[in-house]
């Protein structure tokens, strides 16, 4: 499997946005119950356009619910959500334009074909037929699948699922990404790809990334970072600043002493 | 840089990005449906089973006089044909809305939902495409019939069309709404006790309403007052090239009630929570 070539499109002069006025995400005061439950208890943090953010938690620390809200999938209770100034409550519409998902169980119709996938998602993005053909093709070829196009998704691996999700996401051009755990399940070499993929998206294209995970090597000293942990953010800002705020050497350590959890080998949390 | 210039204005959806999405939505269950064979069989076998063999029993139990809009004697099967059409529509209906609210079809509804159209568009979509997929099981099955002596004059195929669209979008809609509304009700099997059977049996699907009320006057009011008895009736009707004109107020004004609840109730926290959040990942 050839490293994957990063998708740069074709963008319509979108104006480069300014870090310091319109943050790509914005996340105020968020809680979240599930009856009882309280899943997340009021998160602040925000993402900046062209950045690299990384969402680090155990599993259950909250992060698929905090998707879940940004989605939409799930009305706000309390707190605001904003892309690029769009509330996701007052005009959702104008929001999810902005946005591209990959959320953490594969969403494809394996029966369907690589094409059919993508010409679906376009649908649902108001993107006419013609012009969603164009762009599946240019995506599939950006991501080596182009000889593929015409097969069910069902016959490809774990990580070119995962890439044909991310140009999937990418498909109507949004310049916030979302990726909840997206190297779950895959092998070293695939996940290598994906995170090399998503790292030139921000460098190359300027797209804002926000990405949960629960696995430290996934983070490097540039990015940004935010650690949830039982629904609630215990640090956040410049990777190297949260190391040193915590009075630790590396992520690991960071996080292990933020949280109390026990770090297991292999620099998963 | 002010905000003005990184903040695109809002420029809402075109026509043609609502057709788009409408078409790609039917598009995309119609293709999943051919995918599915085994639904496609037991969609049909169901139906066929009441035709060949419980019809054929109770064609001598029971006689059919001429009641509109037979013009003659008619056989039994004739009789209950328009009533397992509904019952396709029934289980078709019932099937696909409760698989929108659960989770079965969970990603694919995710997908769905982060459309930046509006959702009651989408929902929409997603009953008008599940009524699609049934119109496809309603005519392999009325091509069924037609070996077996059920002949509605050929322009009722088309003339039944548009009731045929009506009745799906109502009994989606329904489903939607009770899956929505009615906790106990997460399995199928729970739906076919308190929903199906009793809306199947308490309508004119199997037996013309004037000999219910000779059985049991309180059963015909029930009968009467089902949704399901005039969806039945309006397809009945229409398949004769006939518009049976209360049953089409009746099924209109349900679907519209139905969909305005339905929409308004659609809570896909529901199938998630239920199971921990967002499956059972933090």
């Amino acid at each position: 499997m050839t490293s994957p070539a990063p998708i740069a499109d074709q963008r319509e002069a979108a104006p480069k946005p300014d870090p310091a006025t319109v943050p790509a995400l914005s996340i105020d005061g968020v809680s979240h119950s599930y009856g009882p439950r309280r899943a997340l208890i009021d998160v602040s943090f925000s993402v900046a356009p062209a950045s690299f953010t990384a969402l680090l938690g155990l599993n259950g620390a909250g992060k698929s619910t905090l998707f879940s809200l940004i989605t939409r999938l799930f009305g706000i209770q309390s707190g605001r959500v904003a892309i690029f100034g769009h509330d996701i409550t007052g005009s959702p519409g104008e929001a999810l334009r902005l946005l591209g998902v990959v959320f953490q169980p594969r969403t494809l119709d394996l029966d369907l074909s690589l094409t059919q996938n993508l010409l679906y998602h376009a649908a649902l993005h108001g993107i006419s037929r013609r012009e969603a053909a164009a762009r599946s093709a240019d995506l599939l070829g950006r991501i080596g699948l182009a000889d593929r196009a015409g097969n069910k998704v069902r016959d490809l691996s774990g990580g070119q699922m995962r890439r044909l999700e991310i140009a999937r996401a990418l498909l109507h051009r949004p310049r916030l990404l979302l990726l909840d755990e997206p190297t779950v399940g895959l092998d070293v070499k695939a996940r290598a790809d994906i995170i090399s993929h998503v790292r030139q998206l921000v460098t190359e294209q300027g797209i804002g990334v926000l990405w949960a995970t629960h696995l430290f090597d996934e983070i490097t000293a540039s990015d940004d970072l935010v650690v949830l942990h039982q629904g609630k953010v215990l640090a956040k800002g410049p990777v190297g600043r949260v190391i040193t705020e915590a009075g630790a050497q590396d992520v690991n350590t960071a996080f292990m002493r933020l949280t109390g959890a026990q770090v297991m080998p292999g620099g998963g949390a | 840089m002010s905000s003005i210039t990184t903040r695109d204005a809002p420029r809402g959806f075109s026509a043609s990005e609502y057709m788009t999405c409408l078409t790609g939505i039917v598009w995309r269950e119609g293709l999943r449906f051919l995918h599915q064979r085994e639904r496609f069989i037991s969609a049909l076998v169901r139906p066929l089973v009441w035709l060949f063999i419980f019809a054929a029993g109770f064609r001598q139990v029971l006689g059919i006089s001429i009641i509109p809009p037979y013009e003659t004697y008619i056989l039994y099967e004739v009789y209950i044909a328009p009533g397992l059409i509904a019952m396709i529509q029934l289980f078709n209906g019932m099937q696909s809305s409760l698989s929108m609210v659960y989770d079965r079809e969970m990603g694919n509804m995710r997908t769905l939902l982060v459309s930046p159209l509006p959702r009651w568009f989408l929902l929409f979509c997603k009953l008008l495409a599940g009524t699609a997929v049934s119109l496809l099981q309603v005519y392999a099955f009325l091509l069924i019939a037609w070996f077996w002596d059920i002949t509605p004059p050929p322009s009722g195929y088309l003339t039944v069309l548009p009731a045929l669209i009506l009745s799906g979008l109502m009994l989606g809609s329904l489903g939607m709404l009770i899956s929505s509304g009615i906790k106990q009700l997460e399995n199928f099997a729970g739906v076919m006790n308190f929903v199906i059977f009793p809306m199947f049996f308490a309508s004119s699907a199997l037996y013309p309403l004037w000999r219910v009320q000779e059985g049991s006057p309180y059963l015909y009011y029930v009968c009467e007052a089902n949704p399901f008895t005039h969806a039945v009736e309006l397809i009945r009707f229409a398949l004769y090239g006939q518009i049976n004109w209360i049953s089409l107020a009746v099924v209109a004004t349900c679907t519209i009630v139905f969909m305005i609840g339905a929409i308004y109730a659609y809570d896909p926290s529901r199938g998630l929570a239920r199971r921990g959040p967002a499956g059972g990942e933090g």
